[in-house]
């Protein structure tokens, strides 16, 4: 199982094995992570399971889909380059070890 | 020690009250009490990607099952409460056991309202896991589909169908879909959009009966129906309420603390029925609302009410559905409006309803408009003053309001 490492923005970081090909965000909501919201489940829908993702990563995400680009625009806490939405992130061999911070609000 | 909380209902109120009460640091027994076989999972997917079988079933619990003990939430699954005696904080389960209550959470939901028809014995429901695995089942060998009722589930249920090939028709009894929730622009734009995709759409259409393989109408024509799935509408789950004694309109009835007639006890969720500052004043403003959103964060607003301090139930309503490739976001209530704004153009399938009453803003309807949904949304939490002229102009930034 991947390990996906999920930082607070207080600093405080956790370390999950996220079964593959769920979600970053599965991964934090279903082990009670604080900082990812997640209102919609997964559908893209609700933009509260925003995170920036460690730069040492990002290559090997998957390209940002045009209902993530347009979502990314309406985070709480305003998007970097490294912000994506964790619901549409799989938890991948490739990114075992992946580190993600979460912002300080999600609504 | 404290009896703690006793939460009934484990669908996604009662889960979200249990983790939002250890969240803000309550530290007493917390108890939750379910009568289905199933840990808390979401029902949104059961009928869209689960349905569609695009999604598995493991992954639709709400919590990793091991998250209930490691916050030392007791899960109590398969049991029903069958008694609340309130003057003595103690609830009685069907098995005869008596459990006490320091504060106790209903969060009952609600159940489908049955068709009452002729031959209504062969339509099929979904609300529960076990219901959408029967629907799957039963798909899986049929041809052709009638859905009775057409708001969002049976709307999506057609959706899925169609997406799995079948031949799907669309019965409502009401001149236009979804009318209870939408205004009649997005009825019209979603009847459109199921008749491309080749869906039968039949409105202001009375059924005389359901026979074996078809669907016979008032007017003595027929459709061929190997599965008749029925979505006309969900009752709140109110009666354990009312035996109690609690006070009980259309749900438990709660003040804007979530609180019932007995200050010992909340409601939350589909079950309850709730002064609402975003609903229509005349209609006497107060709402029960079927939607992840409102179950969510009245589950967090109680948790805030036992453990922490007491705020009222503000949150604007906002509600999602998804069909084909729209993506329909509701923010606010739109019932009572008397003006309607659209930006972009629904011709496209990119559009944003604004409805107004007397010049203020109540609502707004997005079709593949997610940062109007947000910026519409944030207007109004915040009760500021969006007026129909900045909401038609495209040059107008939302975000600045
Ligand atoms: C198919 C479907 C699709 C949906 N799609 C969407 C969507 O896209 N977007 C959206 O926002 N909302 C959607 N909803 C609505 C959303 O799922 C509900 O609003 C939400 O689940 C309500 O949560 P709840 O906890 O209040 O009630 P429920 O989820 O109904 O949970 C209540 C639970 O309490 C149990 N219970 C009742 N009485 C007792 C008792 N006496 N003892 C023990 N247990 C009891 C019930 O069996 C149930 O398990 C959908 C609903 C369905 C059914
Ligand atoms: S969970 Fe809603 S957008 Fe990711």
């Amino acid at each position: 199982m991947p390990k996906v490492t999920y930082i607070a923005h207080t600093g405080e970081s956790q370390t999950i094995d996220v079964p593959a090909g769920y979600s970053v965000m599965e991964g934090a909501v279903r082990n009670g992570v604080d900082g990812i919201v997640a209102e919609c489940g997964g559908a893209c829908m609700c933009a509260t399971c925003h995170v920036f993702v460690d730069e040492a990563f990002l290559a090997k995400l998957p390209p940002i889909g045009e209902e993530q680009e347009e979502m990314l625009n309406a985070t709480a806490v305003a998007r970097r380059p490294n912000s994506r939405l964790s619901c549409q992130i799989p938890a991948i061999a490739a990114l075992d070890g992946l580190i993600v911070r979460m912002p300080e609000r999600q609504t | 020690m404290s009896a703690g909380v006793v939460i009934i209902g484990g669908g996604q109120a009662g889960a979200e009250a249990a983790s939002a009460l250890r969240a803000q640091g309550y530290e007493k027994p917390i108890l939750l009490i379910g009568d289905e076989n199933q840990a808390p999972y979401q029902r949104p997917p059961l009928s869209k990607a689960y349905l569609m079988g695009t999604l598995d079933a493991e992954r639709l619990p709400l919590r990793a099952e091991s998250l209930y003990d490691k916050q030392h939430i007791e899960l109590l699954l398969g049991q029903t409460v069958v008694d609340i005696a309130a003057p003595l904080q103690r609830i009685r389960l069907r098995s005869g056991s008596v459990l006490p209550y320091e504060h106790l959470i209903l969060a009952t939901g609600a159940r489908n309202r049955l068709l009452q028809i002729k031959g209504s014995e062969r339509a099929l429901y979904l609300r529960t896991l076990p219901d959408a695995d029967t629907i799957r089942e039963r798909l899986a060998s049929a041809t052709s589909v009638a859905v009775i009722g057409g708001g969002f589930i049976g709307l999506e249920i057609a959706a899925a169908a169609r997406k799995l090939g079948k031949q799907v028709c669309v019965i409502e009894a009401a001149p236009r879909l979804m009318a209870r929730a939408v205004s009649p622009l997005l009825s019209d734009f979603f009847r459109d959009a199921h008749e491309k995709e080749g869906v039968e759409i039949l409105l202001a259409t009375g059924i005389e009966e359901i026979e074996d393989a078809a669907i016979r109408f008032t007017d003595g024509s027929r459709r061929a129906a190997e599965v008749v799935l029925a979505g006309i509408g969900v009752v709140p789950n109110v009666e354990l309420a009312r035996a109690a004694g609690l006070a009980v309109g259309n749900g438990i009835a709660v003040d804007e603390f979530l609180i019932t007639s007995d200050p010992n006890i909340f409601a939350i969720g589909d079950c309850a029925e709730f002064p609402c500052v975003f609903a229509n004043a005349r209609a006497g403003g107060r709402v029960r609302l079927e939607s992840v959103q409102n179950a969510v964060d009245q589950a967090k607003c109680v948790a805030r009410g036992i453990e922490g301090t007491p705020e009222p139930y503000r949150d604007p309503p906002w509600f999602w559905t998804d069909q084909y490739n729209y993506r329909f976001q509701m923010a606010g209530l739109s019932n009572g409006h008397d003006e309607t704004i659209v930006r972009g153009d629904a011709a496209s399938g990119k559009f944003t309803a604004f409805y107004f009453k007397d010049k203020r803003f109540i609502a707004a309807d997005s079709v593949n408009r997610f940062a109007d949904h947000i910026a519409a949304r944030k207007i109004l939490g915040s009760g500021t003053k969006l007026t129909p002229e900045q909401a038609g102009d495209e040059a107008f930034d939302l975000k600045r309001v």
